[in-house]
Formats: structure tokens, C-alpha cells, sequence
């Protein structure tokens, strides 16, 4: 037997009194051994803030969850992950939500320090290469900054899964 | 009976220009598909962390008094796509008041807030992939997306599942509801089987006598729970 899934519908602009929890935005303290901060803001694709979306981050035992704020900026902190299996480099995957995605959005999140094993990371590679960046935090002075580009210019590369 | 065979899914597209919000949000470029074995080692949603309050999963008791509106039970079973239970997942919900407003201090629309409801809610799956809600029906509500735009009640729905694919953000309506009809966030999804998946159905058997009516709703999540193939 095989059942079709159920369909998705958007998280909608109201679910801020609601999924939200407390110290959602850290998978571990910021002060831990291994801690990192990443900033990022989400845009549409007129390059305008979208404040009313969620991302969440995974990886591992790690899951954190971020509403955007008024200027479409989020935030995680997170304990950077070891390489995965098969060459796999260090990543976390990251889901969007927002008013006006009927679907999330399923990406990942790689790491500036890591050039040479995103060079040989497998999923990169099915990447064209133009693109790639787009995957890959950057280094802004001790915090990571990664924007997630909905549409347009500099569209995030986003997974089917 | 439509004598078409059932698709794969049901998703709408990420574009569907008569819920005008996706124009600018949908991504313009296809996904990048990653291969089958990779789509069964993603990790699994790890949300302990969310905390289960003991009156999370009844609407009606959050605050020192009832909230007004039609008192409902909505509970059904979480299934993966071979049709097991998901146990032990968790649920999230939220919903405008009986009267048609949300809690959320974006909500302009001017119908009264109910100092008894916030409308949020968590559980967990039990043994057998059960969920339960104690709570009010929503009412519907004006949006500005087309003129005379309302949504017909809905209550949102947040779940994981056993893997990162199984992740489902979705909505469930009411039977009945004249607004489907009109909806374009419901009508994105072509196959009119696929809107009826998001119907919950009214069922006596759940309704208490004196007490609150009865919706089932079952939800199906991506993904199977059974063992990856092995290469």
C-alpha cells in the first residue's frame, strides 16, 4: 500500500503567536564549546525583506527554529556539525516557510572554513557551480552571514526531497 | 468516480498567481533533486526541545475562563506513506478565534479578540499515531488578496514526522464550507481529490453528547518508517 501524502498549504503571516518556543533560536548556548551564530535575512524577488517567514535548522541532535523580524532577518545558533557520511561536508539543512510558499523550502547551509571538502561534497556537486555560493555562509567578523534569496538574482539553490 | 489513477502528490505549485503572494516568493528556478538514498539518510526532526505544556492540547482552558464558540474536538491519526502509525510526533496547531481573528498583533481585522483563547496548541502522537485538540471552531475571515477575499475556517497544522522529508505545514477545513469554492490558497491544488485530503469530516462518534462536537481528520506524511533500502 501506498497513500498519497496529504497537501501542503502556506504557514500563512500569523503563526508568531504559535510556534515560536522559548530559546528557539539556539540549538545549544551561544557561550558552548563549538558554538556558532549565523545571521541571515530573507528577500523576495524584488529584493524586498520578507518579514513574516521561518526558517528552521537541523542537523544531527540539533534543531533550531527562527521567525524573520520586521527587516526580514533571522538568526541561529548552532554547534557547527562534523563531515557527514560519503564525504559529505559539514552542513546544516534548513527549511523555509512563509506567507506566500505554498510548500516549504528545503536548502543547506555549508560552511566558509570548509573550502576543500565543499569542493568534494557530493550534493555541491549536482549544483551548477555558478550557484554554489549561494549554499555557503560567509565569514563576518566571528558571525556567519547567509541570505536566502526566494527568487531573482542570486536565487538560493533549493532541494527537492 | 473519477477513474484516474492517483498522482504521486497533491502539492500545489510554488507559483499560483491568484494567491498573489506567492509572485514574488515562489523560487523561480526548479529544485536541485537530490537522488532517492540521499532522500532516506537525511536526519530525522529532533524537537524535543519544544515543550509540551499540560494544557497544550485543550485550546479551551488556557486562560481563567471559556472561550466563545462552538466547542470541538478534532483528532485523528498521523500515517507515513505505507500506511503506519507515526508515533510519538509532534503537532502543531493554531487558529483564528470563533470569531474570525487572530491573536497576532498583525491581525487588523476588526472582529473582537476573546480574552479566553490564544489559539495555539502542541501534542504528541501517541502508540498508535493519535492525535487529539480540545477546541473552538475558527471563524473565517476577510484577507486583501483579491476583492472580497475571505478564507473559509481553517486551522493550521505544523508536523515532523520521522524524517526531514516528512516535514508537512498544511491547513485543514471544515465540510460544508461555502468559501473553499472561492479560495485560491486551497484551490492551488489542482486535483479536487487532493483539496478533499484537507477536509476533516464531522463524525458522531467523536462528537460528546452535551459537551463538543466531533471532527476526524487523518493526515498522511511523506516518507516511509520502514528500513532504507539497502545498495
Amino acid at each position: 500500500m501506498s497513500l498519497v501524502p496529504t497537501p501542503s498549504q502556506t504557514v500563512g503571516p500569523f503563526f508568531g503567536f504559535a510556534l515560536p518556543f522559548a530559546d528557539d533560536q539556539s540549538a545549544v548556548a551561544a557561550d558552548s564549546p563549538g558554538a556558532v551564530r549565523i545571521e541571515g535575512q530573507l528577500v523576495d524577488g524584488a529584493g524586498a525583506p520578507v518579514p513574516d517567514g521561518l526558517l528552521e535548522a537541523w542537523q544531527g541532535d540539533q534543531f533550531a527554529r527562527s521567525g524573520t523580524d520586521p527587516e526580514g532577518m533571522f538568526h541561529f545558533v548552532v554547534r557547527k556539525p562534523a563531515a557527514g557520511p560519503d564525504g559529505e561536508a559539514p552542513h546544516l539543512h534548513v527549511t523555509v516557510f512563509a506567507r506566500g510558499l505554498l510548500r516549504h523550502l528545503t536548502t543547506r547551509l555549508y560552511f566558509p572554513d570548509e573550502a576543500e571538502a565543499n569542493a568534494a561534497d557530493p550534493v555541491l556537486q549536482l549544483v551548477d557551480a555558478d550557484r554554489r555560493p549561494t549554499l555557503v555562509a560567509r565569514d563576518d567578523g566571528g558571525v556567519l552571514r547567509w541570505d536566502v534569496h526566494l527568487q531573482g538574482d542570486g536565487e538560493t539553490v533549493f532541494f527537492a526531497v | 468516480m473519477s477513474t484516474n489513477p492517483e498522482p504521486t502528490d497533491f502539492d500545489p505549485p510554488y507559483l499560483h498567481p491568484d494567491y498573489r503572494s506567492t509572485v514574488l516568493r515562489a523560487p523561480g528556478r526548479a529544485p536541485v533533486q537530490l537522488p532517492d538514498e540521499w532522500f532516506h539518510r537525511l536526519s530525522g526532526p529532533v524537537f524535543g526541545r519544544v515543550r509540551i505544556g499540560p494544557t497544550d492540547h485543550d485550546l479551551t482552558v488556557q486562560h481563567a475562563g471559556e472561550p466563545i464558540g462552538e466547542r470541538m474536538i478534532v483528532t485523528g491519526r498521523v500515517l507515513d506513506s505505507d500506511g503506519r502509525p507515526v508515533p510519538d510526533t509532534l503537532v502543531e496547531v493554531w487558529q483564528a478565534n470563533a470569531a474570525g481573528r487572530y491573536v497576532d498583533p498583525g491581525d487588523d481585522h476588526p472582529a473582537p479578540l476573546d480574552p479566553n483563547f490564544t489559539g495555539a496548541g502542541r501534542c504528541l502522537t501517541d502508540s498508535e499515531g493519535r492525535y487529539r485538540f480540545l477546541t473552538v471552531k475558527p471563524g473565517a475571515y476577510p484577507w486583501r488578496n483579491h476583492p472580497n477575499a475571505w478564507r473559509p475556517a481553517h486551522i493550521h497544522f505544523s508536523l515532523f514526522g520521522p524524517e526531514l522529508s516528512s516535514r508537512l505545514v498544511t491547513q485543514m477545513y471544515f465540510p460544508g464550507d461555502p468559501l473553499m469554492a472561492h479560495d485560491p490558497i486551497l484551490r492551488s491544488i489542482a486535483d479536487p481529490r487532493g483539496r478533499e485530503r484537507l477536509v476533516a469530516r464531522f463524525d458522531l462518534d467523536t462528537t460528546e453528547p452535551e459537551w463538543a462536537l466531533g471532527y476526524q481528520w487523518d493526515i498522511v506524511l511523506r516518507g516511509r518508517n520502514a528500513t532504507p533500502m539497502e545498495a
